[in-house]
């Protein structure tokens, strides 16, 4: 490839030292497309400008300061595919050559020699296979002598089509495109939602490649232990991203369970450590098929820092700084976690029930039942919203400054009332991104910690209208049942229906 | 349970958490194993600013292995792809930049922190003196009731509430 950092044309209203590139995204989980790339941008502290983006296509434009800048932008990308430097643009393949010729034709004489190759990228249309290599000869003006090869050619130029949906009602976006709403109508085309004839055109220079593949690697179905609630590949790795793991950093998962985020983590080069209040998930259920069988067999032993069995509440981390004599509980880079839901599981804290037993050890024949090797501590079910305040308050004590919590929250969509994003004075509310399912959705919320200490703890922030569901209402501690607790797993139980009263 | 991990434990007890003793844990009746591990000494470079070194001293004691008394120094490793996700046992791309004193302290951390696990044992309280036992590598620091969520239950009998036991069932409820 060659290496140039040789400015285009400049672009009009783009401070000198910056270049146009356009990313490439796969369209899944749109919502959290942006807040990856910003946190990229966070962790290796590259300075970029997003010029346009939108959910609804899978090409963005953004400036960045050079290719190495891009390049490693995209690196562990793992919701974009690739990155390339823009050599022009246009609505019709007319305009596209013009500005390719305003912006580059300096530039050519640099890829005169160079193996190269036209590839075609389409987003919501396709065309023929001969209309393509009519196309790609309509480029010929560049002058490119080198062999054109299939495999591993030094230059990839790209073509990018974008398809506008049909459903588009503006007549001055019809008329902005130059097209005709009539004949459009009655214009067939590969993909019937969509028009016949792209309405945005790129060509553009490959400078790098996403982490994309890894997704593949971590495959829930190839991996030796999962369990019911494993969260799949693509969105570990993602939440890994957003947390900023990299290299030597510490990761912690507080409900590590069978270790996807710990295994993703870990990917990224994060020493990753987990708990879980079940000590058998994380022992496995026979030999060889247990957490640390899958760093073993992902080859990432190196990062593998521990697991123990601990509860949220009586969490043994922290320790006394042995010169200082002062007790230092800010520990992590990173925690990511995906807390149970309670509908699976049911939502677990040690403790007795009746909160009115002695407080002494249980004695059975002559000895404290909780020396003995096989002992399990009672457990009492827990409120969601509980153990929400609980995590926060974890969070914002054992994170160090400028490191991130990562959490995955599931809402009963239709009833947002009931969904208030959880706020600490310590962490910053970076992102919140949205997985809609059916009837329900997950969202995940990322925060930062700040460097100044607030000792005041949560407050309820309401997400949209409605009333704030209140932590402590008595009615809560009143009532013991898991449903009761965990007003997300009534609805999961009831098949997320709207009462009827609210029914029109 | 590893040594960098109990590097940042203490124990769980609340009552204890205002006592230097109970940091770090004492490891007793440890049953070690060693297992061989890709060497990272990136990562090795960036966990040591992290470690508390005089607790790893007497950790390490402990478990038979000798430490220097003060933290060694060495230069913060950064390779190109430092921040990317790392190439896989590629030794001498990753040790470049690294003089032979600080390649051999990282390897003797390695071995230390990495590669050395107790599997089974306990790790004892020097404050209350409680044990937490390790089996099969993992510590379990779980509290029978008695020590464990003082302050909530406090709470709840300070304001009179009261549960009823027989929602317990409904509680244990798995799909």
């Amino acid at each position: 490839m060659v290496e140039t950092e040789e400015t285009l044309s400049p672009v009009c209203d783009l401070p000198a030292p910056m270049k146009e590139y356009i990313i490439h995204f796969a369209q899944v989980h749109e919502t959290f497309r942006k807040p990856e790339l910003e946190s990229l941008a966070t962790l290796f502290n590259i300075e970029y400008k997003l010029l346009y983006y939108s959910d609804k296509t899978a090409f963005a434009r953004i400036a960045l300061k050079s290719n190495v800048d891009a390049r490693k932008l995209i690196s562990r990308s793992i919701l974009t595919k690739d990155i390339y430097e823009l050599w022009g643009s246009g609505y019709t393949y007319e305009s596209l050559h013009a500005d390719i010729r305003k912006r580059t034709s300096h530039l050519w004489h640099l890829y005169k020699d160079p193996s190269f190759k036209f590839l075609f990228k389409s987003f919501n249309g396709n065309r023929p296979e001969s209309d393509k290599r009519k196309l790609i000869e309509s480029f010929s003006y560049l002058g490119f002598d080198g062999p054109i090869r299939m495999k591993n050619p030094e230059e990839l130029f790209v073509v990018m089509e974008d398809y506008e949906a049909r459903s588009i009602e503006d007549p001055s976006r019809f008329a902005a495109l130059n097209l005709d709403f009539e004949e459009i109508a009655a214009t067939p085309s590969c993909n019937p939602t969509h028009l016949p004839e792209p309405h945005q055109l790129y060509l553009g220079r490959l400078i790098g490649t996403s982490n994309r593949d890894a997704i593949e690697v971590y495959d829930l179905k190839k991996r030796n232990y999962i369990g019911t609630t494993s969260m799949d590949a693509e969105l570990s790795l993602v939440t890994a991203n957003m947390a900023l793991v990299s290299t030597g950093k510490l990761a912690y998962d507080p409900f590590v369970g069978t270790g996807s985020f710990a295994v993703a983590c870990a990917h990224f080069g994060g020493v990753t450590f987990g708990s879980d209040i079940d000590g058998r998930m994380i022992r496995g259920n026979r030999p060889g098929k247990d957490l640390r069988s899958n760093f073993e067999q992902y080859g990432i032993m190196d990062r593998y820092g521990d697991m123990f069995v601990s509860d949220l509440t009586n969490s043994p981390l922290g320790r006394f700084g042995s010169q200082e004599g002062e007790r230092s509980e800010q520990i992590f880079d990173a925690i990511i976690c995906d807390p149970p839901y309670g509908v699976r599981e049911g939502l677990k804290v040690l403790g007795s029930r009746d909160p009115l037993r002695p407080k002494v050890p249980i004695m059975k024949d002559g000895v404290a039942q909780h020396t003995l090797k096989d002992f399990i501590p009672p457990k009492r079910p827990y409120s969601f919203d509980k153990m929400l305040d609980d995590i926060m308050n974890f969070s914002s004590t054992h994170l160090v400054p400028g490191g991130r919590l990562c959490i995955w929250l599931p809402t009963a969509d239709e009833d947002t009332h009931e969904f208030s994003i959880p706020t600490h004075k310590n962490l910053k509310l970076e992102s919140v991104c949205i997985q809609n399912f059916n009837k329900w959705a997950r969202r995940l919320l990322t925060y930062t910690r700040t460097s100044d200490d607030h000792s005041e703890s949560i407050t309820g922030e309401k997400l949209e209208s409605g009333t704030t569901l209140d932590i402590g209402s008595a009615e809560e501690k009143f009532s013991r049942t898991a449903d009761a607790l965990n007003p997300f797993r009534r609805k999961y139980f009831e098949g997320f229906k709207t009462p009827p009263s609210e029914e029109p | 349970m590893k040594l960098l991990t109990a590097n940042f434990l203490s124990c769980a007890v609340k009552a204890c958490k205002s006592s230097p003793l109970s940091f770090p844990l004492h490891f007793k009746d440890a049953e070690l194993a060693s297992k061989s591990v890709p060497y990272n000494p990136v990562l090795l470079s960036n966990l040591l600013p992290r470690l508390d070194w005089p607790a790893l001293v007497t950790s390490s004691k402990e478990l038979g292995f000798a430490l220097p008394d003060s933290k060694p120094d060495v230069a913060r490793i950064s390779t190109p792809s430092a921040a990317s996700s790392p190439s896989d046992g590629d030794d001498t791309a990753m040790s470049m930049g690294a003089t032979d004193e600080d390649e051999k302290t990282l390897r003797m951390l390695h071995k230390v922190l990495m590669e050395t696990e107790v599997v089974e044992g306990k790790m004892v309280c020097g404050s209350c003196g409680f044990e937490y036992g390790i089996h099969q590598t993992v510590a379990n620091f779980l509290l029978p009731s008695h020590l464990g969520t003082l302050s909530y239950h406090d709470r709840l009998r300070d304001t009179g509430l009261r549960y009823f036991a027989e929602d317990s069932r409904t509680c244990e409820f798995k799909i």
